[in-house]
């Protein structure tokens, strides 16, 4: 009986849960449906509801690279195509080498005892205190008068990995702690070396924490703006920078810039559905410990 | 005897890559920026050329109204999106903190607005505030009221501004209250509950006394995150209209790449890592502090 009335939860609780469910996708729906719309359809009065989806505005966007030339497109602007590429490339490289840079160090620092946990965590909570606008002078100044690397691919990519090894560093040797040393003790006795143990042995064992290492990195140099915008030049703006730039005060083609932003936005959608238990580990990480 | 010194080696073997990436990646830049600070320098010079001008740049900012405008535009902007999603994030956890089912759904779809590239937030925001096309302004002609200028009226485009926050970043509160209420110690709910309290009674006196800790470090993580906001507000409003939402992030890329004053962009990212610097500080003491007197209580426990 009490087992039951536990479980019984007022309905009013549903309908709370349907309505922030509503409340946090409405934006992102409407973003979609606006992405289906020609712009005579957006600037009219009637009910935004009744219209027939198009996938021009996808058209237009990545005229470039589809296999046939869409009839409605006179001048096909290969910036948007050249943006995604950009984008997928920087994103893609800077997430490998961060993941392999950080794991070699995270294992160090465990069990080699390296330097404290402590001075770890102290540097992960100053790094996320450290907001990209305040590395914008010296980023663009050194990267420009001192490397020569602005306009690169490299010189981003190193950017995005130095800001996020540290994160990446921290939520992963709190998944090399939970491997048990006896594992590598035995590998040792079979007589591998410390590479193939760490490649072999302790790489396969951290996989959930290498997923959400790697969906935070590649996160954050996908979506970056700041910094991509005053490094990269025409030929190797990531598309945030090509969004910006094609927003103007008047007569915005929003289909068009919606469709972008909707392609922006579905590698993110897309991690949040297939790993959210790992990005929920790696958010309440910094707060919760455990 | 050449295995023992390879041994020795394979730490500094493993650090080096990352070592070296963050030496000339991050600690270089923001040693640079301290010292560019002191400089008269814009960006069609090289370092080398620029003046040396002491701390001229520190104190035109102090000077300068524009920056006070944008550092109380910041203070304010980050006050209340911290203090509206305070209550409104641990509220609902605490409201939902029961068995319901598809509380799993609800907190995946709840991270969608974090994931989300903050220049599509801005976007999305942007294209509802929209005067004419904007669902906010038809949804209010429709019931026959006026239009509000969301992001023409410098009082309304702080508000905006704040909702979209207030949107993007309540499910992170959500998410850690929510985390922390679930790993509360159920017998000390389980006694409360015999005891007679009221549910009232369990949040004021337990819950929320309980929850103290993670609560405080959620808060001043999401403090310091609200200072770092940018994209969003750069493509609602561009910091306008006038300096209305001009936050300081947005005016050391503006002072950077419009007025191409490099050093007293590189001084106004000092005195705004100093205040982050504070609030990191404050949040690292405060754990230290919960962190000894758990140990202290440990130890009494132990003794007797």
């Amino acid at each position: 009986m009490s087992k039951l009335s536990e479980n019984r939860v007022n309905p009013a609780f549903y309908a709370l849960m349907a309505a922030l469910v509503v409340m946090s996708i409405g934006p992102i729906i409407l973003m979609l449906t606006t992405s289906l719309k020609l712009n005579v359809d957006v600037m009219s009065d009637t009910a935004s509801l009744f219209f027939s989806p198009t996938l021009k505005n996808y058209e237009t966007v990545l005229c470039d690279v589809l296999w046939y030339t869409p009839e409605h497109v006179d001048y096909c602007n290969p910036t948007f195509s050249r943006a995604l590429f950009n984008s997928l490339f920087i994103a893609l490289v800077s997430t490998a080498i961060t993941l392999i840079l950080g794991c070699m160090a995270a294992y160090a620092l465990v069990r080699f005892r390296f330097m404290g946990r402590g001075a770890i965590s102290l540097t992960t909570l100053m790094m996320r205190m450290v907001p990209p606008a305040v590395l914008l002078v010296p980023v663009f100044g050194i990267w420009t008068f001192t490397y020569g690397l602005d306009g690169t691919y490299s010189g981003i990519i190193l950017v995005y990995v130095a800001m996020n090894l540290p994160f990446v560093i921290w939520i992963l040797q709190s998944f090399i702690v939970q491997v048990p040393i006896q594992l590598e003790e035995a590998a040792k006795m079979d007589g591998a070396n410390p590479l193939q143990i760490f490649f072999l042995v302790v790489l396969p064992l951290i996989k959930p924490g290498l997923a959400a290492a790697a969906i935070f990195t590649f996160r954050i140099a996908w979506n970056e703006f700041l910094l991509a915008n005053a490094l990269l030049n025409r030929d190797t703006r990531t598309v945030p920078v090509t969004i910006v730039n094609s927003l103007t005060e008047y007569d915005i083609d929003w289909g068009v810039i919606m469709a972008t932003g909707m392609l922006l936005a579905v590698p993110p959608i897309i991690f949040t559905f297939v790993a959210s238990k790992q990005i929920i580990t790696g958010m309440t990480a910094g707060a919760v410990k455990g | 005897m050449k295995s023992s010194g390879l041994n020795r080696l394979t730490p500094y073997l493993f650090m080096a890559p990352a070592g070296i990436v963050l030496a000339i990646g991050l600690l270089f830049p923001i040693a640079y920026m301290m010292y560019a600070s002191f400089l008269d320098w814009n960006p069609s010079q090289l370092i080398g050329e620029a003046d040396w001008v002491g701390f001229k740049n520190y104190a035109n900012l102090i000077q300068d109204d524009a920056f006070k405008e944008s550092l109380w535009v910041t203070l304010k902007f980050a006050f209340i999106v911290v203090t509206i999603e305070m209550f409104i994030g641990v509220g609902l956890a605490l409201l939902l903190d029961r068995n319901i089912k598809g509380i799993s759904f609800l907190r995946t779809i709840f991270i969608l607005p974090m994931m989300i590239a903050p220049i599509v937030v801005g976007l999305m925001w942007r294209y509802m505030y929209h005067p004419t096309v904007g669902i906010f302004n038809k949804t209010l002609n429709d019931l026959g009221l006026d239009s509000i200028p969301w992001l023409s009226d410098s009082t309304w485009s702080l508000v905006s501004i704040v909702i979209a926050d207030v949107w993007q970043w309540t499910p992170f509160i959500f998410i850690l209250s929510l985390a922390a209420l679930q790993s509360l110690p159920r017998s000390t709910l389980e006694a409360a509950r015999i005891d007679g309290a009221s549910a009232w009674q369990q949040v004021i006196y337990i819950k929320i006394p309980l929850m103290m800790p993670v609560l405080i470090v959620t808060l001043l993580l999401r403090l310091i995150d609200a200072f770092k906001v940018l994209e969003v507000i750069l493509v609602m409003t561009n910091g306008g209209p006038g300096l209305s939402t001009e936050i300081m992030a947005l005016r050391i890329s503006r002072t950077a790449s419009e007025f191409r004053e490099l050093g007293e962009a590189a001084a106004m990212s000092n005195y705004l890592l100093l205040l982050l610097l504070f609030l990191t500080v404050a949040m690292f003491v405060y754990n230290k502090i919960v962190d000894n007197r758990r140990e202290k209580l440990i130890a009494i426990a132990e003794e007797s």
